[in-house]
């Protein structure tokens, strides 16, 4: 059997492994038992697509030509993942907390679910990213070329077209089979995954094995590999300061923005706490990786005639000492860089296109809305399937073009100088609340046209494309617009000039474009949720619920999720709703939690604009841009609010403190008045029993005994009559049934009349402002007037304890509403009325002082009636040198008394 | 609250937690420290660094670099688990 047909036997026996290998941990994934397959080892090993067949073969074809820059393409990933904890973190909290399904993805999620940045970020990672398939193609075939030369009339891999288009298809059937299988709410493929992890240890233990070949088969041990290494032309250290520098940053960028390294390290992540395992892991792998690098580079350069390939010594060079077997696992550990790159940069490209350019066009242009439009998720599936055919036919129409050249050897760094671009844009949104999306788009589009102007164009030769007087010259003559000096800056290296201008330029644009625009309030609110997503990773925007119909969603969400999964979305929400059934009520939070399942299918901005198709709209409720305001801010607000609240219940407290003080006077009164009635009716009943007794049981009684008991019990039954009077009064009084008896009188006469009946006794009554000429009339009942006056009159007598009790009554008229009011201020000279006690004693039944004196208490609060009914009020003057009571009353009544 | 030593305890952890984000954090740019040093090397061809003296210098480093990680995220897991709902 010939090498080659061995060859071909190899390869196919490869792939259908990896296809043996893809299609296992599908199927272990569907019957839930993945845990193995999801192990942090794994994860890191998924990350290691990173090294391509361009780093594979690529690597020593670059340290034979420049020494050990090549370590800055690895050194730039290390960095990015021994510095874990500043940016993959949170870009992976962030992937997560929002569901993002690709690097365009989370751009244009992250400034307000922009579809135009989505389309954006997605033409240029097309556009960054073709050259680097059709490199792998490059070095597939050419590989196998150098594979078939062993035998001196072997025909086979002459055309490398042919291979190359072999290789493409076979790749399509992979990527298709195995990254299109299902629409995965997470975007994940375990298949996917498990395969590009073997490739990964296949690479790795083929590159070590041909470095341990070459030090110990070859070198005859470490020292004499390493002097050998001193003694070659690259002995020595001649790596340009700028170069080592600048391809350090590149290569990190690269390694966060590239669309394929987005995919293993931010979209398949299935936990976050497997990037602790990748922290140490992964930089383990590229050390190991780039570790025998420059001794095959050295014992390539010394055994292989001159002029033959540096970039397939890897292969070469086992081959030129015979060892077939070794060179055989050389050539699949290159075959399973190169595919496993393609693979995974075609799902994460077709992810991308499918998402954000050709389902936003379809939804349009199908008619009739996201309810009504057919299966979705056909289309989805479908849009990506051709979407990666599309893209690996770039890729090899790419190869095919360029010729395969050693033009094709530059694309590895120019394509990632173009990926680069997305970095500021991603790296502000994440840590830059003020980033906006005008700031976004102004950054990417004038570091991309930077990019292709300096670097990607020239990159194709002098002449080819931008013809060489513009070199020399600059465009229109304009010197300091050359592609390779911009701004007259000459001689740098002309892939330095390219990403320090283009990378400059762009985060300037960015800034200042920022720092200018102000951003709609879903790009704000989306600001906060990706800046502070380790302080709340919930849901970003309320949508207002009701209007949205539960079926609709339901029929949108089936095309998209598929029936099942969709129906038991549904049936939990309506379960945790407390509903029975499939129809949940769309509440903001359904519609939040439904939109972020769409979104793992279709991506941030499809879900939104589908669900806003039904729903009508998003609102940003007060509460979300509450979240936008600064949290200090909040918290100022959420105090204030505390405090006000506190104040007010502070108030409450206090007024039910006082309503409870009188609530419990008021009790101790009634029982003080209950006993005291008790007392006042039992005092007279008493007597008129025993007088009564006397009367009919005492033989002999004298006749002016029988006249002095009659008396007796005539006076007590009068007592009871006035206090059963007075309780009638008051009650009358209080329920409204009174009627009043209404007159123009002066109030001199109501005066005298009160104080002549009430028997002034011992007290002397002083009027003063006292109205001699009778000019002040009041309308109003002078019977009941005269009875709240005398009832003054007597608590004055009763009540004043002074020696020689004196009551000023004092008149003064006051202007009021629309007319005069009547103000009499009747004053003592007594001790008062206790503070704790005034306001109390206009109650029913309440009696102050002693309580010996006559009376039930209910003279004031009979008063207090009477007034309300006439339109007047009467109350307590505190601080008059003794008990002081005032009584007002409009002139004329407005309305004509409560009659 | 009801026992004030074991709070203090806890402190202790989170403080220790926080300190050992802030080593995961100055890592890379140590790495980056260390790995800047070459650009000072002399570019003279007489008095230039051997490829091997460059090689030993850049891998150990590299060692360097990912046993600090190692042990760094072995000592964040420990801690992880007993305040993982804290905010960052």
């Amino acid at each position: 059997m010939s090498v080659v047909n061995i060859l071909v036997l190899v390869c196919f026996a490869y792939a259908a492994l990896l296809f043996l290998v893809a299609f296992g941990a599908e199927r272990a994934a569907h019957r839930g038992r993945s845990n193995w397959l999801r192990s942090p080892m794994v994860y890191t090993l998924s990350l290691s697509i990173y090294c391509t067949a361009w780093t594979f073969y690529g690597a020593v074809g670059y340290a034979a030509r420049s020494g050990l820059e090549y370590l800055t393409i690895y050194i730039g990933p290390t960095l990015v993942m021994v510095g874990w904890w500043w940016v993959v973190r949170k870009m992976v909290r962030i992937g997560r907390s929002q569901r993002i399904t690709s690097v365009a993805d989370l751009i244009s999620s992250r400034y307000g679910k922009s579809s135009l940045l989505a389309v954006f970020v997605t033409v240029m990672a097309v556009i960054g990213t073709t050259p680097y398939i059709a490199l792998q193609l490059q070095s597939v075939t050419l590989s196998f070329a150098a594979f078939a030369s062993v035998e001196p009339n072997s025909t086979a891999f002459e055309n490398s077209q042919i291979t190359a288009l072999w290789v493409a298809v076979g790749l399509a059937l992979f990527t298709i089979l195995f990254g299109t299988r299902n629409l995965d709410a997470n975007e994940r493929h375990h298949g996917v995954v498990m395969a590009i992890a073997l490739e990964a240890v296949v690479k790795l233990i083929a590159l070590i094995a041909v470095g341990i070949f070459v030090v110990w088969g070859v070198g005859g041990g470490i020292e004499q590999t390493l002097a050998r290494i001193d003694a070659s032309e690259i002995g020595t250290w001649q790596v340009q300061g700028d170069r080592w520098a600048g391809l350090i940053f590149l290569s990190a960028a690269a390694f966060l923005t590239l669309p394929r390294m987005f995919q293993v390290l931010v979209v398949e992540n299935e936990n976050e706490g497997h990037l602790r395992t990748a922290a140490w892991a992964f930089p383990t792998y590229l050390m190991l990786m780039s570790l025998f690098v420059v001794p095959i580079a050295v014992v390539g350069l010394d055994l292989l005639p001159a002029g033959s390939n540096p970039d397939l010594y890897v292969l070469t060079v086992p081959l030129s000492e015979g060892q077939t077997g070794l060179a055989m696992l050389s050539l699949l550990g290159g075959f399973s860089s190169a595919t496993s790159m393609v693979i995974v940069a075609s799902i994460a490209l077709s992810t991308m296109v499918s998402n954000h350019i050709v389902i936003p066009l379809w939804l349009r242009y199908s008619g009739g809305g996201a309810a009504m439009s057919g299966d979705v998720r056909n289309v989805v599936l479908l849009a990506r399937r051709v979407s990666i055919a599309v893209i690996l036919a770039l890729g090899y129409l790419y190869y095919r073009m360029s010729g395969g050249g050693t033009a094709l050897a530059a694309i590895g760094l120019v394509s990632f100088a173009g990926v680069a671009q997305f970095l500021p844009a991603m790296l502000g949104g994440i840590f830059w609340r003020g980033a906006t999306r005008s700031g976004a788009l102004a950054g990417l589009s004038v570091g991309f046209v930077v990019w292709a102007y300096a670097l990607m164009l020239p990159s194709f030769g002098t002449g080819m494309v931008i013809p060489e007087t513009v070199f020399l010259e600059g465009p229109f003559g304009i010197e300091w617009l050359r592609p390779q000096a911009l701004f007259g800056i000459d001689g740098m290296d002309p892939l330095i000039h390219a990403v320090l201008w283009s990378m400059c330029l762009n985060t300037g644009a960015f800034i200042l474009v920022s720092l200018l625009s102000f951003p709609s309030p879903i790009e704000r609110l989306q600001g906060a949720q990706f800046v502070h997503v380790f302080q709340h990773s919930d849901a970003p925007q309320s949508w207002t619920g009701g209007v949205a119909r539960s079926e609709e969603l339901m029929i949108m969400a089936q095309r998209i999720l598929g029936s099942s999964e969709a129906l038991s979305l549904f049936q939990t929400e309506a379960a945790r709703q407390g509903l029975a059934g499939y129809l949940p009520e769309p509440s903001p939070d359904f519609l939040q939690r439904l939109e972020r399942e769409l979104s793992g299918s279709v991506g941030a901005a499809t879900a939104h604009a589908m669900i806003g198709q039904i729903v009508g709209g998003a609102t940003v409720s007060v509460e979300d841009l509450m979240a936008v305001a600064d949290e200090t801010a909040q918290m100022m607000e959420y105090s204030s609010q505390l405090e006000a609240k506190s104040t007010e219940l502070t108030r409450t407290a206090r007024q039910l403190r006082a309503v409870n003080e009188k609530l419990t006077q008021i009790s101790v009164q009634k029982d003080a008045f209950l006993s005291q009635v008790s007392h006042e009716l039992r005092t007279p009943m008493t007597s008129i029993r025993a007088f009564s007794e006397i009367l009919r049981d005492t033989k002999g009684i004298t006749a002016a005994e029988q006249s002095k008991y009659s008396s007796i019990i005539h006076d007590e039954a009068i007592r009871l009559t006035r206090l059963l009077d007075d309780l009638l009064d008051l009650s009358v009084l209080e329920s409204g049934r009174v009627t009043l008896n209404v007159q123009d009188v002066p109030l001199d006469e109501i005066l005298q009349r009160a104080i002549a009946s009430s028997g002034v006794g011992n007290l002397e009554i002083k009027l003063s402002g006292r109205d001699n000429s009778g000019t002040i009339v009041l309308r109003t009942d002078p019977d009941r007037l005269a009875q709240v006056f005398i009832n003054l009159i007597a608590n004055a007598q009763k009540y004043c304890d002074a020696k020689t009790p004196v009551l000023r009554i004092i008149l003064h008229l006051k202007p009021a509403g629309k007319g005069e009011q009547m103000i009499l201020d009747f004053v003592d000279n007594g001790s008062g009325i206790a503070t704790d006690a005034q306001a109390v004693i206009f109650e029913k039944f309440s009696r102050i002082g002693e309580q010996n004196a006559p009376g039930a208490g209910l003279g004031l609060a009979i008063c207090r009636e009477i007034l309300a009914r006439l339109g007047g009020a009467i109350t307590y003057l505190p601080g008059q040198g003794g008990a002081a009571f005032r009584v007002s009353l409009p002139l004329k009544p407005v309305n004509d008394l409560h009659l | 609250m009801s026992e004030p030593s074991r709070s203090v305890f806890l402190e202790r952890q989170t403080y220790r937690r926080r300190r050992l984000m802030d080593a995961a954090r100055m890592l890379p740019i140590v790495g980056i420290l260390l790995w800047a040093l070459p650009l000072l090397w002399p570019q003279d061809p007489e008095q230039a660094v051997t490829t091997s003296g460059a090689m030993r210098y850049i891998f150990g480093i590299w060692v360097l670099l990912v046993a600090l990680s190692l042990w760094l995220s072995r000592r964040l897991k420990d801690t992880a688990e007993t305040d993982a709902s804290r905010p960052n």
